[in-house]
């Protein structure tokens, strides 16, 4: 059940590189994927079992997997210290901004266009 | 330091270090560490699991001088299951394609307001505080996934490499800051806190949201998603108006 599912999602994923090689854009292979996995799954209206019971296991560890590449932050320690107080000022602000006008911005216009919906 | 310990320990010491399963089991420990952690400290989001274990690792490979490149052969095992986890995402969106079909308008002006929000505050702030072009370039892409996030900094004039390591730090940020101000905010819809997450944090917010439900994760997975895409060709458009 398992490997029927990871060899789905992999087959997926080299589906997706294998486009962006002969295409050159500047999309991540495993996001093309996703599109096209999606796409399947659309059209064939329901989720197989197996590639269910991969993804969701996969994802519960998703956090876990960001690891390797967060440890790789000890190498950009130099370039980050020349201009250390602009990028700690501008990324924390920002992102705080970011977060808000998000959620407002989406919070407003469901109620917005879900009421004039309703009428 | 190793010339004080017995000779049998440096031999094994030795032998450990070229060995890929010790950085594969420290991945490992160091995160379960983190998260039973965070559980003790009720699961505050300033001891987030991610960032504890990553400072936890690098502080170690810092007091044993290990460089990262050995690191990664170990870690490399778990670091490429991120791509077969990313085409996963798919389920979750398929899960709750009728919500997302509903609020498609809404949801897709909200990702293009967050994303002129994060570019826009960002070149204004630099422009403040006096920052260099070269930075500029580099910390718009912030909240783009970092394959796309290199791409676009290499093609605006900026450090790729420089552009890597901000956009995982926006990630963390974005993971800390975004319980605060949703509780400040007043959102409980785990579909907008999702949303938001994905857009400014990319898929360190996207992990975040999967630990909350599987709806706020489908949300997030979505959110990274278009926010990749649209950045792609918002960005260097962007940039020719500075």
């Amino acid at each position: 059940m398992l490997l029927q599912g990871f060899a789905v999602l992999l087959g997926f994923q080299l589906l997706g590189e294998i486009l962006v090689l002969v295409t050159g854009i500047l999309v991540p292979g495993p996001v093309l994927g996703m599109a096209f996995l999606l796409l399947f799954l659309l059209l064939r209206q329901q989720v197989p079992e197996p590639t269910r019971q991969t993804s969701e296991g996969l994802l519960r560890y998703l956090p876990l997997l960001f690891v390797p590449a967060g440890v790789g932050l000890i190498n950009h320690g130099l370039l980050l210290k020349q201009d250390f107080g602009v990028i700690a000022i501008t990324l924390i602000v920002s992102t705080a901004l970011t977060l808000a006008v998000t959620v407002l911005v989406l919070q407003g216009l469901k109620k917005y266009l879900g009421a004039s919906n309703d009428q | 330091m190793i010339s004080e310990i017995p000779e049998v320990f440096s031999e094994i010491w030795v032998f450990l270090t070229a060995s890929k399963v010790l950085y594969l089991l420290l991945t490992l420990v160091a995160f379960m560490f983190a998260v039973w952690l965070n559980r003790r400290a009720g699961g505050t989001p300033w001891l987030h699991p991610v960032l504890v274990a990553i400072a936890l690792i690098i502080g170690f490979l810092l007091l044993t001088s290990t460089a990262y490149a050995d690191y990664f052969e170990g870690a490399q095992f778990i670091h490429f299951l991120l791509g077969p986890a990313i085409v996963a995402l798919a389920v979750p969106l398929y899960d709750h394609r009728e919500r997302i079909k509903k609020e498609f308008l809404p949801l897709m002006l909200a990702c293009v307001a967050g994303i002129i929000t994060a570019v826009g505050s960002t070149a204004v702030l630099v422009k403040l505080l006096g920052g260099e072009e070269a930075t500029l370039m580099s910390l718009l892409p912030k909240s783009v996934t970092s394959p796309i996030a290199m791409g676009i900094a290499e093609q605006t004039g900026g450090f790729p490499a420089l552009a890597a390591g901000i956009v995982l730090i926006t990630g963390a940020i974005g993971c800390v800051l975004g319980p605060p101000i949703f509780r400040l905010l007043k959102i409980q819809d785990h579909a907008a806190q999702g949303f938001a997450l994905g857009l400014a944090a990319h898929g360190f917010g996207t992990a975040q949201s999967f630990t909350l439900s599987n709806l706020a994760g489908a949300f997030a997975g979505l959110a990274m998603g278009v926010t990749g895409l649209l950045s792609a060709f918002l960005i260097p458009l962007f940039v020719q108006f500075l």
